[in-house]
């Protein structure tokens, strides 16, 4: 199985070849200590509503010190290949669908990690495996980095575990393509432990079901089990750019294109906002050439897909394929909110479409442009012009349109200022995934998992700061690991060990460079479990009242 | 909305609660239209329920017939004003009819026993709802302004009216809604009635961003109204008729009702369901696997496409397998011989894969295997138009639905010179229905066209019934009507009127 296999070979950061050989150590045996050391960790972080992460103690015996020890060395080859088979029998029981959480052995503990120097075992053979999905990495940031108790509080929308944790869809994708889909767990807990036995290179969230997902086979009627709420999401994808950027195609992406996903998010939020009301946006990064946005109001979870396909529908303006030449129609007088969104799309029209993208320089591209433009003199004016100043930029051909225009006299001003507006929002409007929005039982990929491909966290985009926000100066997985490598060798182990108070007032995570994400995501989750308390209160408020019900 | 007068509540004693005579306050109808919220209480003769239900439903049947021949709302509504005129006079408050009262009370009393005439299965529920709503939309769309503004308050839909003051602060943006393109003869932001309700009331409108939505609620003008009250008066009336169909049963008792409510109910066949029975089957046709492709050419042209397809490529999608198999059980194919029609079209594959993969579809379709509901009811019935034309457009690969409506212009043409139809003319008028939309004319024209000898010769000697020449709107019935013009001579008896009808 690719999954002990695939381990550490390429090494685009020095640093994880720093880390490898004890990595792989770690991979097999390890886990649980560090499992109950990150317990340790998180509970001590956060003080404020302490229940949901406790470690069940039959579970883990911890067996290996649970601060990080540069000492801890022992690291031979007969070792590293006995491991190697015993991941296999893991993996095997694992596809059986049996439970082999309880592992037995702790040879080492996390810590191992710190010690190696440089040495690439000689045991790993096989392709090279990205970043994203190298089992030692995924331990490492699941157990330390991953922000598990806003996690659940996201999820769950009160302190205790309530049926929209416990009966939410999530799926484990796992190194070699294998899917497990409707898993749901009772408590965070059960949830971290699967995720630690599986190391998934990509966890997804589902709806809310009205029964566990697990037992989805035992209801007799399609009634008795269906979803009922999930996140209002959206997807914006760079990839349905691709005939309006010149910079990259495909996977690829830069700076210069990723100005299409800022100009989307700042036109949705501002329509989620201001039109719908909804007021618990968050903007993920997916890791690699896109963005989604997870809108986690009560009002906006609850929605049936009858309304989630308007909605989706409301913000479909750019329709239709490449084939099907003038791809924006839409009614005038402006819509506000396409009129709000003109505003908003004009600046970044101009700098970062015609003059970043440079989309009309050539003259086939620059045809394209022509088809768009109402009046057939014009195109024709047009046409000639460009032939005989070839190389002109698409500023400068923009610019012509209107001073040409002047100069024919006969085009109706009118008519031309809406194909022009057509214009920008072709080339700059959001386009969406839109299923992603119409269907509550479409998975979407969870924020601050790691893109298997690119190694990046999925981390939430500070909205406030969006022109800041550089998808490719995004921490990843390798770099955090790092991160914390640096810290704990660098006499940050000592500390540890020593002081305990200072110990006490941070996780691994906050002193690495995902802090500023992991803060983001708090205070978002913490704004919307005040407004779910608020709820819950005004709730039971009103039964009180009416029914007499007493709590 | 409490029918028992509160204040002669609870005079009688609990126990004898049962044999008292209930009382009820008089009806009062203050408005034309009527969301029937409230059943009637009143006695009326038997003669008066079955006459009254009777006229309700020729107009439904005659609403009906509007929608499966694509009329447009306008045709509709001048074909059916002196047909309402004539069955069910409904007049305006401002008219000072002096009939008004009976008017409306036999308007609420036929609509309550065509209630339970037509709620006990669930296609009848879904197309008298249907029917009901179009009867609806037509009075509400020729209801004055007044009045309807007045009636649509007193329904308690929650919607905030706009005060003037945000009217104002708004204007702009509420001239952005649709139709507000500043014409003239409509009324201005300021004179427009709005309302504010919460946009998940009315995802239609959001959907095409008709209404201008701020912060949740949308800003809906008294003209766009309809929509939500539409879908309120759907939403009702489904409801109640579940309600009325659990309380059927204890109707049972009653001799003097049931044979009037079933008397109606038959004759609202529905014309999905009418071709299920005996009645369809040609006495005298052999209608057998091996003689599909002979018969074949009685069949519409979506039939004939798909029968095409399947010889060309050996296979069909789900939804043509659907469509065809349906068909075929409509002109009397039995599921033996249908499966052999399949097995022997699908020559591609081994019995294994047909036997996995189709052979329980097909039997399903005949109600042999499956649910309860569906073996009793003997399986789906044959498509109509109406359903052919309106669900599930074929998508890439798919075969299925109706040519004249799927088919862009060029294609069309092309299938039909393919089976032999050049006359300029008709394709010229093909073309021309099927720009206006007007699917079943187009079918029914190049029916003509075919059998343009047989219909004459049936006419001179007057073989048919009028009722037998009417439009087509039923594959099966094509298929029925061709294969008795064809074979005139040969068949003596025929069938009685098979005939999409709904009468009294």
């Amino acid at each position: 199985m690719p999954h002990s296999s695939s381990t550490p070979e390429q090494q685009e950061a020095p640093a994880r070849t720093q880390l490898t050989p004890t990595m792989e150590d770690t991979t097999l045996n390890l886990g649980n200590g560090g499992l109950t050391d990150e317990d340790l960790l998180m509970a001590d972080v956060d003080e404020v509503e302490s229940p949901p992460v406790v470690t069940p103690a039959a579970v883990e015996p911890p067996s290996s010190a649970p601060a990080a020890k540069p000492e801890s060395t022992e690291e031979d080859a007969p070792v590293e290949i006995k491991q190697e088979t015993k991941a296999e029998i893991r993996l095997e029981d694992l596809f059986e669908g049996m439970d082999s959480g309880s592992d037995d052995e702790f040879s080492g503990s996390k810590t191992d990690r710190d010690v190696a120097t440089g040495q690439v075992p000689p045991s790993s053979p096989g392709p090279v495996a990205p970043a994203g999905s190298n089992p030692d990495l995924l331990r490492v940031f699941y157990q330390l980095l991953f922000p598990w108790r806003y996690y659940f509080q996201w999820l769950n929308h009160s302190p205790q575990p309530t049926p929209d944790f416990k009966f939410r869809e999530f799926s484990l994708w796992l190194t070699g393509g294998v899917v497990f889909r409707f898993q749901s767990y009772a408590t965070l807990d059960l949830l971290r432990k699967d995720v630690f036995k599986h190391l998934p290179e990509r966890i997804e969230i589902g709806p809310i079901y009205t029964a566990n997902p697990r037992d989805r086979k035992t209801f007799r009627n399609s009634s008795a089990f269906r979803p009922i709420a999930k996140e209002l999401c959206f997807d914006i994808d760079l990839t349905d750019y691709d005939d309006v950027r010149t910079c990259c195609d495909k996977a690829n992406i830069c700076i210069k294109c990723w100005q299409f996903i800022t100009m989307a998010i700042k036109v949705l939020d501002v329509a989620l906002r201001e039109d719908f009301g909804y007021e618990h946006i968050m903007w993920v990064y997916s890791g690699r050439r896109g963005a989604h946005a997870w809108v986690c109001d009560r009002q906006a979870r609850n929605l049936d897909d009858h309304k989630r396909k308007a909605l989706g529908n409301y913000f479909s303006v750019v329709k239709g394929g490449e084939k099907t030449g003038k791809r924006v129609n839409v009614r005038r007088p402006l819509h506000p909110h396409l009129a709000r969104s003109l505003d908003i799309l004009k600046e970044h029209f101009l700098t970062d479409v015609l003059e970043a993208q440079d989309p009309w320089r050539e003259e086939d591209r620059a045809e394209k442009l022509l088809q768009l433009l109402p009046d057939i003199k014009l195109r024709q004016a047009l046409k000639e012009k460009w032939e005989f100043n070839p190389g002109r930029s698409s500023t400068a051909k923009w610019g012509d349109i209107d001073s040409v225009a002047k100069s024919i006299g006969s085009v109706n001003t009118k008519d031309l200022l809406e194909a022009k507006q057509d214009v920008v929002l072709e080339y700059t409007y959001p386009r969406l995934d839109i299923l992603v929005t119409e269907q509550k039982t479409h998975l979407l990929k969870s924020p601050f998992v790691v893109h298997p491909g690119t190694g990046r966290v999925c981390v939430p985009i500070d909205t406030n700061d969006l022109e800041g926000f550089d998808p490719l100066d995004v921490p990843t997985i390798g770099g955090l690991v790092n991160e914390i490598d640096a810290d704990t060798s660098g006499g940050g182990g000592m500390k540890k060990e020593g002081d305990g108070d200072e110990d006490k007032k941070g996780a691994e995570w906050e002193r690495t460079s995902i802090k500023p994400y992991i803060d983001q995501f708090r205070g978002f989750v913490h704004g919307l479990l005040r407004e779910e308390r608020e709820f819950v209160r005004v709730k039971r408020e009103r039964e009180e009242e009416g029914g007499g019900l007493d709590f | 909305m409490n029918r028992i007068d509160a204040k002669r509540r609870n005079v009688v004693d609990h126990r004898k609660k049962q044999f008292a005579e209930a009382t009820y306050q008089p009806q009062q109808y203050p408005h034309r239209l009527n969301f029937y919220t409230t059943p009637p209480t009143a006695d009326i003769t038997l003669e008066q329920f079955e006459q009254w239900a009777i006229d309700r439903l020729r107009i439904l049947a005659e609403l009906e017939a509007c929608s499966f021949r694509n009329k447009t709302p306008a045709e509709t509504a001048a074909h059916m004003e002196p047909l309402l005129k004539k069955y069910l006079p409904l007049d305006s408050t401002s008219s000072n009819h002096s009939q008004l009262f009976t008017q409306r009370q036999k308007d609420h009393y036929s609509h309550f026993i065509l209630r339970l005439a037509f709620s006990s299965t669930e296609d009848l529920r879904r197309r008298f709802t249907r029917v009901e709503s179009m009867l609806f939309r037509l009075r509400f769309q020729g209801d004055d302004m007044k009045e309807r503004n007045a009636f649509v308050r007193t329904l308690n839909l929650d919607w905030e009216p706009v005060s003037e003051e945000e009217k104002r602060e708004l204007a702009a943006e509420l001239a952005a809604t649709v139709g507000f393109a500043g014409k003239r003869g409509q009324p201005t932001v300021q004179e427009e009635e709005w309302s504010k309700v919460d946009w998940e009331r009315v995802p239609d409108l959001i959907e095409h961003r008709k209404v201008f939505v701020k912060r949740g609620k949308a800003y809906v003008p008294s003209r766009e109204q309809q929509s939500m009250v539409m879908t309120e008066f759907n939403a009702r009336l489904e409801k109640a008729l579940e309600l009325t169909a659990r309380a059927l049963p204890r109707l049972d008792e009653d001799d003097r009702l049931t044979p009037i409510l079933n008397h109606l109910s038959k004759n609202f066949i529905a014309p999905d369901s009418v071709y299920t029975n005996s009645s369809s089957v040609i006495e005298g046709a052999e209608i057998s696997a091996r003689n599909i492709d002979n018969l074949s050419q009685h069949f519409p042209m979506c039939m004939a496409h798909l029968h095409r397809t399947l010889r060309r490529d050996s296979k069909l999608r789900h939804f043509g397998r659907l469509q065809y198999t349906l068909f075929l059980k409509g002109i009397g194919l039995n599921l033996e011989e249908c499966l052999v029609f399949w097995r022997s079209s699908f020559n591609k594959m081994t019995d294994d894969e047909f036997n996995k993969g189709y052979r329980y579809n097909v039997r399903h379709v005949y109600g042999d295997v499956g649910g309860d509901s569906n073996r009793r009811s003997g399986g789906y019935s044959p498509y109509s138009c109406q359903k052919i034309l309106t669900e599930h457009a074929p998508g890439n690969g798919e075969a299925h639905g109706c040519p004249y409506r799927h088919f862009d212009e060029q294609n069309l043409m092309a299938l039909l010179e393919g089976v032999g139809i050049s006359d300029k003319v008709v394709l010229q008028g093909v073309r021309e229905d099927k720009q206006k939309q007007k699917f079943h004319m187009a079918c029914n024209r190049v029916f003509e066209y075919v059998h343009k000898n047989e219909l004459r010769r049936a006419k001179d000697e007057s073989v048919m019934t009028a009722a037998q020449l009417e439009t087509i709107v039923h594959p099966n019935e094509y298929f029925k009507r061709s294969y008795l013009l064809k074979n005139m001579g040969k068949i003596a008896k025929k069938e009685g009127d098979g005939d999409v009808k709904m009468e009294g």
